[in-house]
């Protein structure tokens, strides 16, 4: 190697030393196998040389070429591994265990309760349908076979609006519209009429923790071809084992409603005790919880549905119950109020 | 309504029966029985009849007295007592040493210096009534030292059935029919009731009897003289006592027990007010004092029992004062009638005065009990009081019966309704023991209804089910799923959009969902400045500060921000509910369904939230509908509405509600410090805007070309149109990248990003688009602030 080429190199080396980031060892780049760079440049002292000392010289002076180039690829990584080291060194620990941002909306607990009712039916092919909450004397009273003189008409009981419509006191309000929507299927296609009908009714009374002039219930019907009692305790206890998700119990008493008939009310084993007896059921082991029974011939007659080839049963849940039952809710007067402090809880329930 | 098992037992013999569990099956099969059972006196024994031999007063005290009983023992016994009515000879009962009175146990007890050897007892204290004015007197002729229990029902089982379980059972109103309910559970007998024969009186004279009115169904009567007894029989007292009655006098006694046994109320009169009875009702209203001497209105729609033209008892609701039974009174004019149920019912309502005996009108009771309660009653009176003569024959006139209905069946029918097999025997046996008539033949029913079965109750086969149904027990039923063919049921429309907007808010932009109620709360209205407006109203609310229905849920949620001061700095509420749009032409209310949102926010500037909403409405648009909104600014007609910041909210061409901010004079009386935008949309509406469905476009291969563009503009609605009318189909997209104010006013600056599926776009070829635009813009005097990018 000549001497030109060993004190270059030597510079180059001890230049390389010096270099603390990208934009020197640039500079140094250049300086050295740029353009006109002192690698370069030695090349154009060839043409002074002979043949056989050129062929020497060049490969001499391509080899010191590859030396630095490599040397600067060299550096520039140990440069950026520098680089990434700090920036990662440089990022402060945080401090996981700082208490979460938990900003969540809200559903109304009666919405998660009637979802879950919902998904019951609708697994099971009903038809979910909604009505209005002002209706007539004929849809809430008279199509129920609840005659004039009815005790459940008295103006106490119903709100009456000027016009002669009330606010629905039940959500079999709705039956006679359903029955009239899905009769011709049922009669000219053989579809049984299979629907849920959830609802806001309303009751001219005082209201107190236990009492609600608003509240919402869970209307059902099914009407085929030999739907029987048999079948309305099957539906009965397969639903409420749903929505409760364990095995529960249920038993029928009789109970009077003008549009069933049997009618029953229907108890389910307590959810506190399981039966054995608790103050919540007052130690009788049993919470009654809905009415139903087989529909009465006449609501049926009166939805265009022959009684004589149609048989069907209806019930209907209290959801604002279900709901309080399901959490805990004490005070019935809490889920109308609006307030977030206790309503804000009920984030979802799937 | 309380029911003694004792009397129970008269008509159906229970022996060898549990009798908790046959109340049990009772709740099942018949009517519901509240919880607590009461086991009357079983926790009372040792009590015996003791005779009074000798009374001193205690010489230190004025109350007490020394008396020496007799208790049929060798020796006397002295007691210590305080009752005021001790008297030599006198029978009474006495708890013995080792007598039991519920959790006392009696032992020798020193009373002012002298020893107690036992205790007289009041009839309150050995639990047979009310009575604690002084130890009881016994006046039947019992040895002494007779067990008390052994000779008086003290004990009994007692419970309660809910009177509302009762309501369509009108037979069920007396404890024979309840026997016959027993019967039919135990599978045992159901006794005849003893009756005396009445027609042993038929040469008597009748009395003056007319029904002038049809709401009296029914009108039985007999007069009868010489009752001798002022008291009831101690055991007819007790049960009185027991089913919650209290014990007067032995002949009010007498009817009130007649109604707790056989559900017919009665009731008697004294003869010389009542010498020509009619049944009618007056042309005109006036007043009358009933027997608790309370003077009320009766109006002409109100049935009475009058002497000739004089009223002398509000019919089926309670007696006259005037015609009330006196110390001067010798022959008694005995009433057993029905009358229509529902006239019985108004009137009660109408008097707001409701008795045992209307009580049990109302139900439509039998018009065939008549006159067996009276058969009933003569059998009783006679036993008990043997100088008690009947003076007059049976008097009775009907003016309406019950058909008499029959219903046939056959075993398919019972098999479809019930879903399970019950043997022909057991429907059989069944119905013939709960009175029905029962004709079989070949799995063919031919059933007569009961008349106490007839007035309501059982009128067609679906009835029959239930009575053979209950009997045979719901818990015995195989619990089967139904055979049915299977079809898909799709999802109403509005049901799932209204589930994906509450989903939306909740889970996307934590939203809380809050209910309210229907009705305009006129305080709370006033309290924010809001005016009630128009509104359909209620006619019979009892709280005028409800008795309008909103047209709007806004002014609703407002009050509930109001109410929920201090829950949040920044939170947001929503709810779907039901407001009315007036009455309609059909003469119907318009109801129609509103999902309404609010933000509060005492953090962000008011455009910031206004914004954040409008955004969330047409995000909801677009990902139920894929929907683009558009607004329509709109005049403020109500109190809480924005002057400037009222926009209609329109999706498929169609006006589906509004956005704004709420009016200052409103917000500022919620909170000073925060800023509240809502927005209301019809739901209804909402959903019927047809779903766009999504179309996929392939993502183009060729290089994008983006322009920034800055116009002097107060709005941007110009610029959207101006794009929108150059029609270019390789605008990929267009965005707003600031906005801001300087010396020559309002600037807004804008992103269009051209992008060509087949091929590399040209300067040339952008810039012809963005030369059209601008020349539109041009035309409305929007120009561009800082000349061509390129």
């Amino acid at each position: 190697m000549s001497a030109k080429t060993s004190e270059i190199k030597l510079k180059f080396l001890e230049a390389l030393q010096t270099i603390s980031n990208a934009e020197e060892l640039e500079k140094i780049r250049v300086e050295y196998i740029g353009k006109k760079g002192y690698v370069t440049e030695l090349l154009k002292e060839m043409k002074n040389l002979s043949n056989e000392e050129k062929k020497t010289f060049g490969q001499e002076v391509n080899i010191l070429k590859n030396e630095v180039n490599d040397k600067i690829s060299e550096k520039r990584e140990e440069l950026r591994l520098k680089e990434i080291e700090l920036e990662n060194s440089r990022m402060p620990e945080f401090d996981i265990s700082m208490p979460p941002k938990l900003k969540r909306g809200s559903y109304h607990p009666i919405t998660l309760v009637q979802r879950q009712c919902e998904e019951v039916f609708r697994s099971m092919g009903f038809a979910i349908e909604d009505y209005s909450e002002i209706v007539t004397d004929y849809e809430c009273f008279e199509a129920l076979n609840i005659p004039k003189n009815h005790p459940a008409r008295d103006m106490q009981d119903t709100y009456y609006l000027e016009n002669g419509q009330l606010l629905k006191s039940h959500t079999s309000a709705a039956q006679n519209a359903i029955y009239k929507k899905y009769k011709d299927a049922l009669i000219n296609d053989g579809k049984p009429i299979k629907a849920i009908f959830p609802g806001r009714c309303f009751r001219n009374e005082a209201t107190d923790a236990c009492h609600e002039n608003t509240f919402f219930q869970m209307e059902g019907v099914m009407v085929d071809k030999n739907i029987s009692i048999s079948n309305l305790i099957f539906f009965m206890k397969t639903m409420l084992s749903e929505v409760f998700q364990k095995d529960i119990k249920v038993r029928l008493r009789p109970g009077f409603f003008p549009f069933v008939e049997p009618g029953f009310e229907l108890d389910i084993s307590c959810l506190i005790c399981g039966g054995d007896g608790c103050p919540s059921c007052k130690h009788s082991g049993w919470l009654e919880l809905c009415p139903c029974g087989m529909i009465h011939p006449e609501v049926l007659r009166m939805g265009g549905i022959d009684p004589e080839e149609y048989t069907g049963f209806a019930f209907g849940l209290g959801l604002t119950r279900l709901a309080m039952m399901k959490y805990g809710v004490k005070d019935i007067r809490d889920l109308n109020s609006g307030s977030l402090k206790n309503l804000a809880q009920f984030t979802d329930d799937k | 309504m309380f029911l003694s098992m004792n009397w129970i037992s008269d008509f159906v013999d229970l022996s060898g029966l549990d009798k908790l569990e046959l109340i049990s099956k009772f709740s099942l099969s018949t009517a519901e029985v509240e919880n607590e059972i009461f086991h009357k006196g079983s926790d009372i024994s040792g009590i015996v009849v003791a005779e009074i031999k000798s009374v001193e007063n205690h010489p230190e005290s004025k109350k007490l007295h020394l008396l020496k009983v007799d208790i049929g023992e060798a020796e006397l016994v002295d007691v210590v007592c305080g009752a005021p009515n001790v008297k030599v000879g006198m029978k009474t009962a006495f708890a013995k040493l080792g007598a039991q009175i519920g959790d006392i146990t009696i032992t020798p007890r020193k009373l002012a210096g002298y020893t107690s050897n036992g205790m007289c007892c009041s009839e309150k204290e050995i639990g047979i009534s009310d009575s604690n004015d002084g130890i009881m007197e016994i006046t039947d002729d019992l040895p002494n030292g007779t067990d008390l229990k052994s000779v008086y029902q003290i004990e009994d089982i007692v419970f309660e059935v809910d009177n509302k379980s009762l309501t369509n059972r009108p037979d069920l109103w007396g404890h024979y029919g309840i026997a016959r309910e027993f019967a039919a559970i135990a599978g045992r007998e159901l006794k005849p009731l003893p009756k005396a024969d009445l027609s042993v009186y038929n040469n008597l004279k009748k009395v003056d009897l007319k029904i002038e009115d049809p709401l009296c169904y029914r009108y039985s009567c007999l007069q009868f003289e010489g009752i001798s007894k002022h008291i009831s029989p101690v055991n007819m007292r007790i049960r009185l006592y027991y089913c919650g009655m209290r014990a007067l006098n032995f002949l009010a006694d007498l009817t009130n027990y007649l109604m707790l046994e056989m559900g017919q109320p009665m009731h008697a009169f004294d003869s010389r007010k009542v010498e020509k009875i009619r049944v009618k009702r007056f042309d005109k209203p006036f007043k009358f004092t009933t027997l608790d001497g309370v003077e009320r209105d009766i109006d002409e729609n109100t049935l009475m029992i009058c002497n000739g033209d004089i009223p002398v008892a509000i019919a089926g609701i309670m007696g006259g004062l005037d015609s009330e039974i006196v110390e001067s009174t010798s022959t008694l004019t005995l009433e057993s009638a029905t009358f229509d149920a529902s006239s019985i019912r108004k009137s009660t309502v109408r008097l707001a005065h409701r008795t045992d005996a209307s009580m049990r009108y109302e139900k439509s009771l039998d018009p065939e009990m008549t006159t067996d309660a009276i058969a009933r009653f003569v059998k009783l009176l006679t036993d008990i009081d043997e100088k008690a003569v009947v003076v007059s024959s049976l008097t009775d006139e009907s003016a309406f019966k019950y058909d008499s209905i029959n219903l046939e069946f056959d075993k398919a029918f019972v098999n479809k309704y019930t879903g399970i097999e019950i043997p022909d025997e057991t429907i059989i046996k069944t119905l013939t023991a709960l009175g029905f008539g029962v004709d079989y033949a070949n799995g063919n029913f031919k059933v007569v209804v009961p008349s106490w079965r007839s007035t309501k109750d059982v009128t067609m086969k679906a009835d029959i089910i239930e009575e053979i149904t209950r009997i045979y027990g719901y818990d015995n039923f195989d619990v089967n799923t139904a055979a049915v063919p299977l079809y898909p049921v799709r999802a109403a429309q509005e049901k799932s959009d209204e589930d994906r907007i509450k989903d939306i808010l909740v889970k996307r932009y934590s939203m809380h969902e809050l209910h309210s109620y229907i009705w305009a709360y006129h305080d709370e209205y006033k309290a924010l400045g809001i005016e009630i407006e128009d509104n359909v109203e209620l006619i019979n609310a009892t709280n005028p500060n409800i008795k309008t229905i909103r047209k709007a849920i806004v002014p609703t949620q407002l009050c509930q921000l109001k109410y929920n001061t201090g829950f949040d700095s920044d939170y947001s509420v929503f709810e779907i509910g039901r407001v009315v749009n007036g009455i309609g032409d059909n003469g119907l209310c318009n109801e129609r369904k509103k999902l309404c949102v609010s933000i509060y926010s005492k953090t962000k500037e008011m455009e910031e939230i206004y914004f954040e909403l409008r955004d969330i409405l047409c995000i909801i648009a677009d990902d139920i509908k894929h929907e683009k909104l558009t607004f329509a600014k709109k005049e403020a007609t109500h109190s809480y509405q924005h002057p400037k910041n009222l926009n209609a909210i329109i999706c498929g061409g169609k006006e589906i509600g509004e956005i704004g901010i709420v009016n200052a004079a409103v917000s500022k009386k919620i909170d000073k410090k925060a800023n509240i935008v809502y927005a209301e949309i019809d739901v209804s509406d909402f959903a019927s805007v047809q779903n766009a469905s999504i179309s996929y476009k392939e993502a183009s291969r060729f290089p994008e070309i983006e322009i920034d563009l800055s116009f002097v503009t107060l709005t941007y609605a110009p610029i959207a149109k101006a794009i929108e009318n150059a029609n270019c189909s390789f605008i990929k997209d267009v965005s707003v990248t600031d906005t801001y104010t300087d010396e020559s006013g309002k600037s807004i600056t804008i992103r269009i990003i051209f992008s060509h599926p087949e091929k590399t776009l040209s300067k040339e070829e952008v810039l012809e688009v963005v030369n059209v635009i601008l020349a539109d813009l041009e035309t409305q005097n929007i120009k561009l602030k800082n000349g061509l990018p390129m």
